[in-house]
């Protein structure tokens, strides 16, 4: 869980600052996204390990909360578990399963049509009718209706909770827990958990203020 | 409250036996001192119970001065109730308001069956202990004193933390997974920090989390909830070491 949980924070990190850059310059993200695209190393080398990492987490996810209902077979009458813990360390399984949902519609919004154009069409160019680079063009239309604006914004703020505690959690997972370090690993976790999706959804509404 | 003391309701598990299914009873007691404990105001209300030709309420006690691990309950929706770093026979009556309804209930974990009402089977800790909670010593006659190894001071003062786990079950009771990880780590901890537990530290680990799994105990998801209810204060630091011990001994295992 922890070292899945580790690849797919470097992943989302790297995927968040190519993002950024389609804010920031047209040129530059579809310089970056033909690369990414087209790169064999990329594509078949570290595309799977990413696919496998995601499916990996998402049964681990599952089947651990599964096993842990079964470890307490009558509920209590009367639990108050907010006294003692943060209701996004509790409901990772809640946030977890709202961002495998989003991960559908991702999916289907980008790396179902990209995978069809570049591997079944067989059309590696990256251009669009005009000759000119798609990438940007195509992630741009893609925030045009505000309902999927909304749903990528409240995504993203499930991820921003499931990473609140993901974050440092993982470091307690693989056995880190140190007096100096450990305050600053969850400072840097709220950080990181609180920036990262805010960065998003600021991606996604600039696209679509910008229409 | 009044000059006399608190009326209290008292939502009670009652269940006859391991067999028998239980269900939850209401009961009232009257003139209940804020300077009780909570286990003395569960034997006023066993005497009235007692007096009027009904079953007593059957729950688990020993020292009743905190140090034993025995005494359990689930308050009010909290492990040994509302206050913290208290076992039940230290929680005090003035945590409780007069006409309030207290929830009292077994601590709740497959691995910890109900015995009768609110007393349950911690064996489970029991046979974890055993399956490696402990260091061999020659005890020969020429056994050597323990003091002739230097120890640095931070692990002695660790692992005697570690050490004055009680064994009661609170982070067991507390946990959203029924995770006994705070009790094992806190067992594993003890003597990983000495060089009298080196010797036996892999084995140590590895049998007692086989131990911990096949009791059925579910899977530390980090929420810290344990730390917060064990009476005893244990770190979750101790978690993180028993990780990373047992990361360790799973990769060099012969076996
Ligand atoms: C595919 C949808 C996802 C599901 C169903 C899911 C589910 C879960 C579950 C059930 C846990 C373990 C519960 C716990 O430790 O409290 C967990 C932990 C974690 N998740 Fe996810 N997750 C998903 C996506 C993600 C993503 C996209 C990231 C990061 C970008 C992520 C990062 C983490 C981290 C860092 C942990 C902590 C690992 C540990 O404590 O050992 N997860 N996830
Ligand atoms: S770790 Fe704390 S709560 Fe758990 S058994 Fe030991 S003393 Fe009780
Ligand atoms: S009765 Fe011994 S700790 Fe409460």
């Amino acid at each position: 869980m922890a070292l899945s949980g580790f690849f797919l924070l470097l992943f989302l990190l790297q995927h968040f600052v190519i993002n950024f850059s389609s804010v920031i310059s047209v040129e530059g993200f579809n310089k970056v996204s033909h690369f990414m695209g087209t790169n064999p190393i990329i594509q078949y080398g570290i595309q799977p390990i990413l696919l496998i990492g995601v499916l990996f987490h998402l049964g681990m996810g599952i089947y651990l909360d599964v096993a842990n209902r079964k470890a307490r077979n009558v509920k209590y009458a009367m639990n108050k578990p907010g006294e003692n813990s943060s209701w996004w360390s509790r409901n990772m399984i809640i946030t977890g399963i709202t961002i495998m949902l989003f991960l559908g519609l991702h999916f289907y919004d980008f790396w179902f049509p990209e995978i069809n154009t570049k591997f079944i069409l067989g059309d590696m160019s990256g251009l669009n009718g005009h000759g000119e680079f798609r990438y940007w063009e195509e992630l741009h239309h893609k925030f045009v209706d505000p309902i999927r604006v909304g749903i990528y914004c409240l995504s993203f703020v499930f991820l921003a909770l499931h990473l609140l505690h993901g974050f440092q959690s993982a470091f307690q997972s693989v056995g880190f827990n140190h007096t100096r370090y450990t305050p600053v690993i969850k400072k840097l976790g709220n950080i990181y958990a609180i920036c990262i999706p805010l960065g998003f959804i600021f991606i996604a509404v600039y696209h679509y203020v910008s229409q | 409250m009044s000059e006399l003391g608190m009326n209290l309701t008292l939502k009670i598990w009652r269940q006859k036996d391991a067999k028998a299914k239980g269900k939850m009873e209401t009961y009232k007691v009257t003139e209940i001192s804020e300077h009780m404990s909570f286990l003395e105001m569960l034997d006023v209300l066993n005497e009235q119970l007692i007096n009027t030709g009904q079953e007593p309420v059957a729950f688990d006690h020993d020292c009743r001065e905190g140090i034993c691990g025995m005494c359990s309950l689930y308050i009010n929706g909290e492990a040994h109730g509302p206050d913290r770093g208290v076992t039940t026979c230290q929680l005090h009556m003035r945590m409780f308001y007069n006409n309030d309804t207290i929830y009292i209930e077994p601590f709740r974990a497959k691995a910890f069956p109900v015995v009768k009402d609110l007393i349950v089977d911690r064996s489970s800790f029991d046979r974890i202990q055993h399956a490696g909670g402990f260091i061999s010593v020659n005890t020969s006659g020429n056994t050597q004193d323990a003091n002739s190894l230097p120890i640095p001071k931070l692990d002695a003062d660790k692992a005697f933390d570690a050490a004055t786990c009680i064994g009661c079950g609170a982070c067991v009771a507390t946990c959203k997974n029924a995770s006994a990880m705070l009790y094992v780590s806190a067992k594993v901890s003890q003597f990983a920090l000495l060089p009298q537990g080196k010797i036996e530290a892999k084995d140590r680990v590895l049998n007692m989390v086989e131990q911990m799994d096949k009791e059925g105990f579910g899977n530390c998801t980090n929420t810290g909830a344990c730390e917060v209810e064990c009476p005893k204060g244990i770190s979750l630091e101790n978690i993180a070491r028993m990780n990373s011990e047992y990361l360790k001994a799973s990769l060099v295992r012969e076996k």
